[in-house]
């Protein structure tokens, strides 16, 4: 009897749930680029709000990597079959800012919504990337993370160093590489995203502009300056290694984080976000340190962002809206973003989660976790560390591959391939700034 | 004295060519245009606005040193592909007309890479030159020749001519063998008779007698290194390291897809037109002058 009350109630249960999901739910679309792991979380994310409330329903599509996804989400613009949401990466911020008419601004779609939404509530180092100068979001802030030097305390070892020694300046970390390339390990050094590491992040790092007009926030009318002596002693300084065989170029975007996972790579430049592959896959000792700096000069300044925020594209109904803007609602949740900031290696982007991931004892159970967070905030930050907005930013970044790839095989000096870099950036920025007037 | 055929009335001879018209104006004369009409313009990635510009495009894009490389990285990369493949289809094609057991399996074997899309026989080719996990980077490493193409311009070069060949040598295989066959048997009886050696045989009747085929392979296999490859060139190298493999096509598939630079990509295929153009006229004046039919 007890069984088939249980039975009866479960039906009804049921047929209730199936009742209130034929009273048409609203679908909103998201594209984004996360697969593996981070897409697994994802995931997670959207199912969690599918499953906690009835009215709306997300469903989520991934387009390829950060720059196709960007494409598809345009092109798809262009054909009137965009998606509600989607996810941009740093680099292609300043084309959606430019594209007035392309979507509905945070602040607006959450006050059109009747949506409760601090904008005050997420690091201003990460807030600020998405935001007009007269304190606008334009969009969410999903994904952050910032570069951190990885270290496979194994290979150290072999290599006959303290796997506890001072990275903190890259003439350390030369030091290091000489004495691991002299006991024959293969690759000492490897470094994903280069430009963003070695050039971008390089330059927040030693307080120097990448380019004018505050690196592009205060005008179109910008100009890439990533020229500077400074600069070229780093780019040099790369190329001496890779053509001594200390530093293995392994790609243009996150290629060399194999290679660390595999544990064939002693010192690597990667992501913070590099946290939850290498935690799943690495078979070694690994450590994490603060992006090496050159000393002599003040201490470093801070680092900036990369990864991705989350764009309302317009043309879509009051009721998708709605959806949208809850679903954004929901996403800055403390306990979301906690999780989030612990599963992946992004950093906490609200105060709050930030707070709570240190109050629950995370970053003491996982050291390392908060040098991220840490180099971000270390101090005020200035015209040139606040983050780049700079348009076609994501074709540049091609052009400075290009050019830095001819001075890791020895066709180019660090000067010649930076001056080149610049003007022919420079070129794309005019063009940019012309089609944006 | 060549047949001609006269109609009488004009509605019949255009109901004829009509349909041929219609797929000329809609998949030719229609894109074209278009491509010209845009490569005047500046417009911003989304479509919201755009801008007149008249010339500008091409000014900019004559003035890119980058642009000018890449026609002479096309040619090479055009020539090498065409040669390589045809080169080794003919070989392939006059081993398996000699075949007395099993032609048809290797005929069927030697085919098979032409089933294979362009982007997913570039990713086979990146597999095994991978430098992580590329059994042929691993050998070659074994035999202390340092693999890696995405700072080598050479390796790279190499390696996209190598992934656009492969799929190539069946087709020409394929038409290759099909010419050696219809060249009937007596002549080259009575060459031999005569007493002429296996390569005066092929140099004297078998090469002029393949001729024709030769030329249609010449101009379709150019066609094909020019518009076809982007696939590859995209999975394996993204045109790089420093733009050592950017093809024409390559840069406009690119500079209007990955860039949304769509007045540049516009400017740049009214350019690639007129190449083609230029260059099928040179083929059918000059070349299939030379053919013997």
């Amino acid at each position: 009897m007890k069984h088939l009350k249980a039975i009866i109630a479960s039906i009804a249960l049921f047929a209730m749930f199936a009742g209130t999901s034929l009273q048409a739910k609203v679908e909103i679309q998201w594209w984004h680029a996360f697969g593996g792991r981070l897409g697994e979380l994802l995931d997670e994310q959207v199912n969690k709000f599918n499953a906690s409330q009835n009215k709306y329903t997300v469903v989520h599509t991934r387009k390829g990597n950060y720059s196709e996804t960007l494409n598809a989400g345009i092109a798809a613009f262009r054909a009137g079959q965009h998606p509600n949401i989607l996810m941009v990466f740093e680099v292609g911020t300043a084309s959606l800012m430019a594209a007035k008419g392309a979507y509905v601004p945070m602040y607006q779609l959450m006050k059109d919504a009747g949506q409760s939404f601090n904008p005050k509530g997420f690091v201003s180092a990460v807030s600020g990337y998405y935001t007009t100068t007269d304190g606008k979001m334009l969009s969410m802030p999903y994904n952050s993370s910032t570069p951190v030097l990885w270290v496979n305390k194994d290979l150290m070892k072999k290599a006959g160093l303290d796997p506890e020694m001072d990275l903190s300046t890259w003439k350390r970390v030369g030091n290091a590489l000489d004495a691991a390339k002299a006991k024959g390990i293969d690759m000492p050094f490897c470094t994903c995203w280069h430009s963003w590491v070695h050039l971008e992040n390089f330059s927040a790092y030693h307080n120097i502009p990448f380019a004018t007009k505050a690196n592009g926030f205060a005008g179109l009318d910008t100009e890439l300056s990533f020229n500077s002596p400074v600069h070229i002693k780093h780019i040099q300084t790369l190329g001496k290694w890779a053509q001594e065989g200390k530093f293995k170029y392994m790609g243009r975007r996150n290629e060399a984080g194999k290679n660390f996972r595999a544990g064939e790579c002693m010192l690597m430049t990667e992501s913070s976000a590099g946290y939850a592959g290498i935690k799943k896959e690495a078979k070694f000792e690994f450590g994490i340190r603060h992006l090496p700096y050159y000393g002599g000069t003040e201490a470093p300044q801070n680092t900036i962002i990369g990864g991705s925020s989350l764009w309302a594209l317009s043309g879509k109904s009051k009721e998708e809206n709605k959806a949208t803007a809850a679903f954004l609602a929901f996403l800055s949740k403390t306990d979301i973003q906690a999780k989030w900031h612990q599963d992946t290696g992004y950093l906490g982007v609200t105060t709050a989660a930030a707070k709570k991931t240190k109050s629950s004892g995370f970053y003491k159970a996982n050291p390392g976790t908060d040098l991220a967070g840490i180099q971000m905030m270390r101090n005020k930050v200035t015209q040139n560390s606040k983050g780049l907005r700079l348009g076609s930013f994501d074709q540049i970044r091609g052009i400075i591959d290009e050019e830095m790839e001819g001075v890791y095989n020895g066709s180019k000096t660090a000067q010649v391939a930076l001056d080149n870099a610049v003007r022919r950036g420079n070129v794309l920025l005019r063009r940019f700034e012309r089609a944006n007037k | 004295m060549e047949k001609r055929v006269f109609f009488k009335g004009w509605w019949l001879p255009a109901l004829l060519v009509a349909p041929q018209l219609l797929i000329s104006f809609v998949f030719f004369f229609y894109p074209s245009g278009q491509a010209i009409w845009n490569s005047l313009f500046l417009p911003d990635p989304f479509g919201l606005k755009t801008e007149f510009v008249g010339l500008d495009n091409f000014r900019f894009l004559l003035s890119d040193p980058y642009y000018l490389a890449s026609f002479k990285t096309t040619v090479i990369f055009s020539t090498a592909v065409s040669v390589s493949s045809m080169a080794l289809g003919l070989y392939l094609a006059a081993l398996a007309d000699r075949l007395i057991k099993g032609a048809g399996v290797y005929q069927t074997l030697l085919i098979w890479p032409y089933a294979i899309a362009p982007a997913i026989a570039g990713v086979l080719w990146l597999f095994m030159f991978n430098g992580n996990i590329g059994l042929a980077s691993y050998y070659l490493k074994a035999l202390g020749y340092e693999w890696n193409h995405t700072l080598k311009g050479d390796q790279a070069m190499f390696l996209v001519i190598l992934a656009s060949s492969w799929g190539r040598i069946s087709y020409n295989f394929l038409f290759f063998l099909a010419g050696l066959q219809a060249i009937p048997k007596s002549i080259i009886e009575a060459a031999a008779i005569d007493g002429a050696s296996f390569w005066k045989r092929f140099g004297t009747i078998v090469i002029p007698l393949l001729s024709p085929i030769t030329f249609f392979l010449l101009v379709v296999n150019i066609v094909y290194a020019f518009f076809d490859t982007f696939g590859v060139i995209h999975t394996i190298t993204s045109g790089g390291p420093e733009q050592s493999t950017t093809i024409l096509v390559y840069k406009v598939f690119s500079d209007g897809f990955v860039s949304q630079d769509l007045g540049s990509s516009a400017a740049q295929s009214v350019i690639l037109l007129v190449l083609v153009g230029i260059l099928t006229v040179i083929q059918f004046k000059y070349i299939e002058r030379k053919v013997h039919y």
